[in-house]
């Protein structure tokens, strides 16, 4: 990986409506489908992801430095620090529906 | 007379002196050589190794087994399909080694045990022949096909104990290195392998990625701590909001730092930031305190010459006079500064720069996050001049306002049109900017 200078790894203001907590899976799943294409600059509209494609390449098609982007998201969204070593991360990045799932149960705001 | 001339496998003076840590458990140096000496005997018949154990330990005792026994690691950059049959033809006796059951890579394998133990052997740490090729390492390809260049192991030893002051890892201190880059990549290979290896000092197995796991990587290493890290990794941190406990060096290298980054990440974590310069073709070859100076100086015995035909750099550990790629103002007998590089260069109406000099001015602007200059595809008419359009980061500015500020340090010839602003540029897995994502984004935004 040979990262250029000036990469941006800042994270979207997010909208009034995105930042109300949502407790119920699917529209959790929505919000992060919305937070990942502003941030992410993902050339899909949010409702157009498949919540059962893998997030990674073949799928939503993320790359590693994709990744440390939503690992960022997550933890200022929602309290959620994600760690490369847990048994649950390949579950978690198999969908953007495992991913949802895993958030709900962790999230501390 | 001629004593045939050796470089140690390791400095480590003591059997017990710690050299690895494999989660919470600190492996020795006895282990770490029984560890190798079983390997060695355990490889397949075969001169050339594609040593592609994720793990650092496996890596570090696959490549100490190579060594012992006269057998040589291939590194290459990236493992496309392309690659791996450049190498198959190259060196037919090529087998690779992983220590991943998924690994799919078409090349005779064989993988590693998940823990060694091997029993222990006697105390001798090995002395290798220094003219010994111990590795080829292939450029990364941007330019074309991949290059190989061959490393010996007198050159590689040489280079990383002859740096290690500059990274207080001189005496013997037993610092432990916490690397967020593999072990395959020069930069890496270097400052966790062969620096733990020829500076007494420990690197940890795992290769952090998250910044929670960096995090507990750093708490979990016992001090003083180094972390070997690149601008994407910090940049994570820092953007994270991620406490540190204390670390005592941060090293970064593969892309240039701005002194804003380094000083914050030096003032955050109460530290101390020293980049690497170097290349897949030089290995490392100077080093500067990104957060009190702009101006590298070179590592011992390592000299840069500035003529017509670009940059070189010879002498030292380097092993062939090696051309830069990078635009360089020398500054005194061993220091020089980078202005831009030389792939990068931009003429319009018969004025030059460079992108990474515009990039570098644009992003040098407090309050932009990130920018990138490029040449836009246009159907311009015969006499028509092209013009340069730029994508910016940069919540609070307007497009206008940021152009005027670029006028201060940028030839006029050579402002954007147009500036955009946008949320987030298109990096691709490299961190890379293509310039056809470039253009759609900017065509998207024009509409």
């Amino acid at each position: 990986m040979a990262p250029p200078a000036g990469s941006s790894f800042i994270i979207r203001s997010m909208s009034d409506n995105a930042s109300l907590v949502q407790q119920d899976p699917v529209g959790l799943r929505r919000e992060l489908a919305t937070l990942f294409v502003e941030a992410l600059n993902l050339d899909v509209s949010a409702e157009d992801i498949d919540p059962d494609a893998p997030l990674y390449a073949g799928g939503l098609g993320l790359d590693s430095i994709d990744i440390l982007e939503v690992a960022l998201i997550v933890s200022k969204q929602y309290g959620v620090q994600l760690r490369a070593n847990s048994e649950e991360n390949q579950q978690i990045f198999r969908s953007l529906r495992h991913l949802a799932e895993y958030i709900a149960v962790q999230r501390t705001k | 007379m001629s004593a045939r001339l050796t470089e140690p496998l390791f400095s480590h003076e003591s059997p017990d002196a710690v050299i690895a840590y494999r989660g919470a458990t600190a492996v020795s140096a006895a282990q770490f050589l029984a560890d190798a000496r079983h390997l060695a005997e355990w490889l397949p018949a075969g001169r050339h190794v594609f040593n592609v154990c994720a793990d650092r330990y496996r890596f570090a005792a696959v490549f100490a087994a190579c060594l012992m026994t006269n057998r040589v690691n291939l590194l290459p950059s990236t493992y496309t399909a392309d690659v791996i049959e450049r190498i198959a033809e190259s060196a037919p006796d090529a087998f690779c080694v992983t220590d991943d059951g998924r690994c799919d890579i078409d090349l005779p394998r064989v993988r590693v045990a998940q823990d060694f133990h091997a029993a222990p052997v006697a105390w001798q740490v090995p002395a290798i022949d220094a003219a010994q090729l111990a590795a080829i390492v292939f450029t990364s390809g941007s330019t074309g096909t991949p290059l190989p260049y061959r490393k010996t192991w007198s050159r590689l030893a040489r280079c990383v104990r002859a740096s290690a002051p500059r990274f207080g890892l001189s005496n013997g201190g037993n610092s432990t290195l916490i690397g967020t880059v593999p072990p395959q990549h020069m930069y890496g290979f270097e400052s966790t392998v062969l620096l733990a290896l020829q500076s007494g000092s420990a690197f940890i197995a795992e290769r952090p990625f998250y910044p929670a796991d960096i995090r507990a990587a750093i708490a979990a290493a016992p001090r003083p701590r180094v972390l070997v890290s690149t601008p994407i990794h910090l940049r994570a941190l820092l953007c994270g909001d991620i406490e540190l406990p204390p670390v005592d060096l941060v090293v970064s290298a593969t892309a240039p730092l701005t002194r804003d980054l380094a000083q914050e990440i030096e003032r955050r974590y109460g530290t101390h930031l020293v980049e690497i310069y170097g290349s897949t073709e030089t290995g490392q070859i100077a080093t500067r305190r990104t957060a009190a100076t702009a101006a590298w100086r070179l590592c011992p015995g390592v000299s840069v010459e500035v003529g017509a035909d670009g940059a070189f750099a010879q002498g030292g550990h380097v092993e062939q006079r090696s051309a830069l790629c990078d635009v360089i103002e020398k500054i005194g007998e061993d220091e020089f500064l980078l202005r831009g590089r030389t792939a990068d260069l931009v003429n319009i109406a018969g004025k030059r720069s460079s992108f990474a000099y515009l990039n570098h001015q644009l992003n040098a602007i407090p309050g932009v996050l990130d920018g990138v200059f490029f040449l836009r595809d246009e159907d311009t008419p015969g006499t028509a001049v092209s013009r340069l359009a730029a994508l910016a980061v940069a919540p609070g500015w307007d497009a206008a306002a940021l152009v005027e500020r670029l006028r201060d340090s940028i030839d006029p010839i050579f402002l954007p049109r147009p500036l955009l602003l946008v949320d987030e540029l298109p990096r691709n897995a490299t961190g890379k900017l293509p310039r056809g994502a470039l253009q759609s984004l900017a065509d998207k935004h024009l509409k």
